[in-house]
């Protein structure tokens, strides 16, 4: 149920995130989703992709600093409270979020990308609610 | 009552300062009498040096003129740590009177000592330093040298008193407190690094005050960090503050080993007390006067910590001229540099190997790392850029600004000292060959 994500550590410098995301590009390596997360000299940059490995052996390769984790995908609801009920369920149960960040697919989904302190308890949970956790091949699948 | 023998003379006679005028060959006779002595004496009271002039086949009693100093066995920083804490004090404790230390190479510090009379002397080189520089009763001393085990606070104090100055024992810090003290206290003169009286300079000008106009600060001894003549005229055209340079170092007894006089052109080493010699930095012979090499000293008079031909790692030269101020006593270049990769910030001693030992207490393998040092508004900075490896990192922007607090935390226990992290990108910090290059002095000396 877990998809992939990995992260990558950029100092807060002009042309750096350009940079890697020409490292990227020419490796053909293409992003579903990422957000930039930072504190003024440093930042994590996730990043969603079909192909995890290779992206991670590209930057690597391009000597950045990376690491792997792992995140679980929800599709959210189109329409108000459907990100409510997604954390109301999981209220109960001491579970919390670390981030999150969103992904709108081709077909129009809406999908939050969330990281847990308990990824497969909140995975288990979330779907005994009925919500709808998306698995790596959904995900990026037709 | 019979009237003090100098008073017809104050002001203008110290007999303190009559040793810096005595003549060359009483001078030299001096010095060769208290090296029998001191060598003598460090033979029978220290383990180490006696066991290095054994292994060389040395008595005391081979030194029978000044030149035979260059057959003695040198004394290094380690060997100061490597006999910590009392391992090279030649008297017992019960006749120290006062304990110092500063940074050793690996945390540890190093700890000097001193006999009544060893404070007696670090008095009186003080109060000729001080002589030197133009200072004498009725001045008031801001004293803004850091006050505690460090010896600038409590070495200048000593001689300040020793002189009959009003002493302000303020030590560093607090900027507006420092200005508002010198103008409501009518200080006449200071002491302490020049980056931080730059840094005042500043600081008055933002406040309002103008140097030559609302204060009375005329003079200014300033040492326990390098410094240039840029700096030194700087000071003087922005403050109107004559400012004059010392020189010493804990191990030998602290500020005092050497001075400038108002002819402001090297420093005067006291020689009736500490023996001078400059060395090749390989060969380790004497060079020729005039040529530039390491700085040697032999303590002449110390008695609770003699020390034989200590490699200060300050490069200098003799100056061969006389001095116009008629002080017989020899004159060294201001210190230009320094023969190992030590560096000098807000008067403390640092070695990158101790950031080196700070950052695995962090992390168990050494990441690449970079000292950069930048000087603003006249106070040194350290920066500390520390290349961030695929181990070191998490998904976590808390865990990682937790790993920058960390390596921050283990560098100040270490050296005292505060310095800046940045986590850097893994190869953004410049290779060279063979040797890292692991240090960046960005100190514009002159601002």
């Amino acid at each position: 149920m877990k998809i992939r994500q990995i992260s990558v550590f950029l100092e807060n410098q002009p042309g750096r995130l350009a940079a890697l995301c020409r490292t990227l590009a020419d490796a053909g390596v293409n992003l579903s989703t990422l957000m930039l997360s930072e504190t003024g000299e440093f930042g994590l940059l996730r990043i969603i992709t079909p192909d995890a490995d290779k992206a991670r052996a590209v930057v690597e390769k391009a000597g950045y600093a990376v690491t792997a984790s792992e995140v679980l995908a929800i599709q959210v609801p189109d329409k108000p409270g459907g990100l409510a009920a997604v954390l109301t369920a999981l209220d109960p149960h001491q579970i919390s979020v670390e981030y999150m960040y969103a992904f709108a697919c081709r077909t129009g989904r809406a999908i939050m990308i969330i990281r847990f302190n308990d990824l497969d308890r909140a995975a288990d949970i979330l779907q005994k609610a009925g919500l709808k956790v998306i698995n790596t091949a959904n995900l990026f699948g037709p | 009552m019979i009237p003090h023998l100098w008073n017809d003379l104050e002001g203008t006679f110290f007999p303190e300062s009559a040793l810096d005028y005595m003549p060359e060959s009483r001078l030299r006779e001096v010095q060769l009498q208290r090296l029998k002595a001191v060598t003598a004496l460090t033979y029978e009271k220290v383990k180490l040096f006696r066991e290095r002039m054994d292994a060389k086949g040395l008595k005391p009693a081979d030194v029978t003129t000044l030149a035979d100093v260059s057959k003695l066995p040198f004394m290094v920083k380690t060997d100061l740590r490597d006999t910590y804490p009392y391992g090279l004090f030649a008297v017992p404790m019960s006749d120290v009177v006062r304990l110092h230390a500063s940074s050793g190479t690996t945390g540890k510090p190093i700890v000097v000592g001193y006999t009544a009379q060893d404070m007696e002397v670090w008095k009186q080189v003080i109060m000729r330093t001080l002589y030197a520089a133009g200072y004498s009763r009725g001045d008031i001393v801001q004293n803004m040298y850091g006050y505690g085990l460090f010896t600038g606070g409590l070495g200048l104090h000593g001689g300040l008193e020793g002189i009959g100055a009003t002493v302000i024992p303020i030590s560093g810090g607090n900027s507006e407190r420092q200005i508002m003290v010198m103008k409501d206290f009518g200080v006449t003169a200071i002491c302490g690094t020049p980056s931080y009286f730059i840094h005042l300079i500043e600081t008055a000008q933002k406040m309002g005050i103008d140097f030559r106009r609302d204060l009375k600060v005329k003079r200014g001894v300033f040492g326990a960090e390098p410094w240039t003549d840029e700096m030194r005229k700087y000071i003087e055209s922005a403050s109107g503050v004559k400012a004059f340079d010392i020189y010493g170092l804990s191990e030998i007894i602290g500020p005092g080993v050497g001075a400038e006089c108002e002819c402001q052109d090297g420093l005067h080493i006291f020689e009736d007390h500490f023996l001078a010699e400059i060395v090749d930095t390989k060969t380790l012979e004497p060079v020729p006067d005039g040529t530039e090499g390491e700085l040697v000293i032999t303590t002449l008079s110390k008695q609770a910590m003699p020390v034989i031909r200590y490699r200060t790692r300050d490069i200098t030269a003799f100056e061969t001229s006389r001095c116009g101020c008629g002080r017989t006593c020899r004159r060294i270049r201001r210190i230009s540099r320094r023969s190992d990769d030590m560096f000098i910030i807000r008067g403390v001693n640092v070695f990158p190997s101790q950031i080196e030992t700070a950052l695995l207490k962090t992390e168990s393998s050494l990441p690449h790392y970079l000292i950069v040092l930048t000087r603003k508004g006249g106070l040194d900075q350290m920066e500390v850029r520390v290349e961030i490896t695929g181990e070191m990192l998490t998904d976590n922007v808390g865990a990682m600004e937790q790993l920058q607090k960390r390596f921050g935390k283990s560098i100040e226990q270490i050296t005292g000292l505060h310095a800046a992290i940045t986590l850097a990108q893994p190869g953004t910090i410049p290779r060279s060959e063979g040797k890292a290059k692991r240090l960046l002095d960005q100190r514009n000396l002159t601002n």
